[in-house]
């Protein structure tokens, strides 16, 4: 095997084995990595989140980052989008194109992805409540390419839970949301199996003020929940188990998070296999990528985050990471410009191409501490999640408030700790100086705004409307019974019909999701 | 009650605060320990939750009677959204006083301070700053 030469060597000669110590990786419980070779045989995805104002302008970003050696597309959607409002609704005018790009319609995906092969490059969107949809869209922009759904590659984060707990995004309740994941998982399952339906996404957790232990078994009694319903709905758990995987965030704090994705690792091969019964080691793989920077960066001294993200980078390589988005320091301010954005992709390639961290797999097992830790964070863990299946399982837990009062408590403490100097953060309660900010902040171009609602206008005025008409009329019905939406969605999309319309359908067949009181 | 016992009452009771979040975004971290910080500081707080709208917002703070209405923003979008809530505010006549935080540059600071609002604290303002700087919003309006 090409990957047991010596090609793998220190700079000055030594050569390095593949991997040290008794345990391997690539098998069973995976606690040291999930392939044998780990990024001697492939480096991790760098993929940068990314994406603003219009289609145009943001697949000009995304030429410019796949021209830079990025290796994937990491899809931001503006918040009219993720919660299935049009840009011409008269509501939500101050946020379209605001945090990421706005997809009123097929034509929008159209323009976004003009120029990108989408049988060759991936792309991940973090999109949730409206999930079902923008999956429906991409798979009919990527047939317009001539690419069939079993081409598409990517993931779409789908993960709701997270959401009504930690991310806000939510549109329906719980059980009609949990049908759509379902429905999505079985149609990649039938249709795009190179595609992951669902990325159940821990970080957002973190980044309300959950712990590592905390995100760690939150994210998997999410995992719990999914992997319940598809088995419910008759679908095979070791065909489900290929397609889930996981996404984090990695903080500062270096052995915290290499422990928590050994722990993670070795803990949801167990669930799989105990608790569900899967068969295949491929269905236990816990497949994961992350976040570098989040909430641990910091408005004050911004040039320090480029410090932060490369150790958080560094741990998650090390934690043996299969994707990674690392945040550009000016994230904490403002929408990343081109020359940030490019310096935290070059974070990635640094670690990849010049650090040697890739040689070896799992530098760290073996490692006494390194070992302890991971066993304890995975008791810590399963402590947690057993006292989720007590409260009834995830479903429950968030519909009365519970976690979400568990996060909003540790956010709290947190904040004191930082005031009180007890948990330190260079350049914000010590080794301050006062600074002039130079920081170019980023605006929406009113005009673009304008166009975009006109485009979503002109294509509703202009597509066949008796065709638009009955796909939605078709998509109600199907809502009204159990069957598979994603065909009905799939439809709707290739007749044009809006985010806000398809929204609007399920809206009214399902109902608004309604926050419990936490605080 | 004498004008000068009513305003000693006004300024020794808890200040009710109404937290909400209009707009789109989820980040509620921000909000709930904003909530948290005031209610330990001896505030009475009323959370209100994510995507609000303006009406939804000034409807609650004249039913719930606060002195004071905090908004927390961080899409971007804080410059509209609180022009909205002060013409809400406006359209039903109601003077309360409104603070907003969030993600907020240094160079937007004036600009809302033109709209009227009362305070404007970024995400670094200190907690402790915080509940200081409402106490010393709602003491002003209670002296007008």
């Amino acid at each position: 095997m090409a990957t047991e030469t010596a090609e793998f060597a220190l700079p000055c000669g030594i050569p390095l084995e593949r991997i040290y110590g008794p345990d391997d990786a690539g098998a069973y419980p995976f606690t040291r990595g999930i392939h044998p070779d780990m990024y001697r045989g492939k480096l991790w995805t760098m993929r940068q989140y990314s994406g603003f104002g219009s289609a145009e302008l943001t697949n000009e970003r995304y030429r410019f980052l796949l021209e830079q050696g990025g290796t994937g597309l990491s899809v931001a959607l503006d918040l009219p989008t993720q919660i299935g409002y049009d840009s011409d609704h008269p509501d939500v005018e101050e946020e379209v194109g605001r945090v990421g790009v706005a997809i009123d319609t097929l034509a929008d995906m159209e323009r976004l992805f003009d120029g990108i092969p989408l049988d060759r490059i991936s792309s991940s969107f973090t999109i949730n409540g409206t999930a079902a949809i923008i999956l429906a869209m991409y798979v009919a922009v990527a047939e317009k390419q001539g690419a069939s759904p079993d081409q598409i590659r990517g993931t779409i984060q789908n993960d709701i839970l997270k959401e009504y707990a930690a991310r806000g995004t939510w549109i329906y309740p719980p059980e009609p949301s949990l049908r759509l994941i379902v429905d999505t998982i079985e149609f990649c399952l039938e249709r795009a199996p190179r595609f992951n339906p669902i990325s159940v996404a821990g970080a957002h957790y973190r980044d309300a003020g959950a712990s590592a232990v905390q995100e760690l078994a939150f994210t998997l009694a999410d995992g719990i929940t999914y992997v319940d319903r598809c088995v419910k709905r008759g679908l095979d758990v070791d065909e489900v188990g290929r397609q889930i995987s996981f996404f984090f965030y990695t903080h500062t704090d270096f052995f915290e998070e290499v422990a928590k994705y050994r722990a993670g690792r070795r803990l949801w091969a167990k669930v799989m296999r105990e608790r569900f019964g899967a068969r295949t080691d491929r269905a236990c793989m816990f497949r994961f990528g992350c976040v570098c920077g989040g909430s641990s960066l910091t408005a004050e001294q911004p040039l320090n985050n480029v410090v932060r993200v490369a150790y958080e980078a560094l741990a998650a390589v090390l934690g043996g990471v299969q994707s990674m988005f690392t945040c550009a320091w000016d994230e904490a301010l403002t929408i990343p410009g081109e020359e940030s954005a490019e310096l935290a992709l070059r974070t990635q390639q640094v670690l990849a191409e010049e650090t040697g961290v890739a040689k070896v797999v799992d530098p760290l097992g073996g490692s006494a501490f390194v070992e302890a830790l991971t066993d304890r964070f995975e008791a810590e863990v399963v402590a947690i999640i057993d006292e989720v299946d007590e409260l009834g399982g995830m479903v429950h837990a968030i519909e009365t408030g519970h976690i979400q009062a568990l996060i909003a408590e540790r956010a709290y403490q947190e904040q004191r700790k930082l005031e009180s100097g007890e948990r330190v953060v260079v350049g914000v309660n010590k080794h301050r100086r006062e600074e002039a900010r130079n920081v170019e902040f980023y605006e929406v171009d009113e005009e673009e705004r304008g166009r975009q609602t006109e485009r979503v206008r002109r294509v509703r005025a202009e597509r066949d409307a008796p065709a638009a008409a009955r796909a939605l009329e078709e998509l109600r019905s199907g809502a009204q019974g159990t069957a598979n939406l994603m065909p009905y969605l799939t439809e709707c999309a290739k007749a044009y019909c809006t985010m806000g319309e398809m929204a609007d359908v399920l809206r009214a067949e399902f109902g608004e999701f309604r926050e419990p009181a936490v605080v | 009650m004498s004008s000068a016992s009513r305003l000693s009452s006004e300024l020794h009771a808890p200040i009710r605060i109404l937290i909400a979040k209009p707009g789109l975004d989820g980040h509620d971290r921000g909000a709930k320990v904003v909530a948290k910080a005031l209610r330990d500081a001896g505030f009475e707080v009323i959370y209100l939750g994510l995507r609000r709208t303006p009406a939804q917002i000034v409807a609650a703070a004249l039913q719930e009677d606060v002195d004071v209405i905090g908004l927390s923003v961080l899409s971007g979008a804080h410059i509209a959204l609180a022009r909205k809530v002060v013409a809400e505010l406006q359209r039903q006549e109601a003077a309360i006083p409104v603070v907003i935080g969030g993600t907020i540059p240094e160079q937007d600071t004036g600009k809302l301070l033109e709209l009227g609002l009362a305070g404007v604290f970024p995400t670094s303002t200190p907690l402790a700053d915080l509940a200081e700087r409402i106490r010393a919003i709602v003491a002003q309006e209670v002296l007008q």
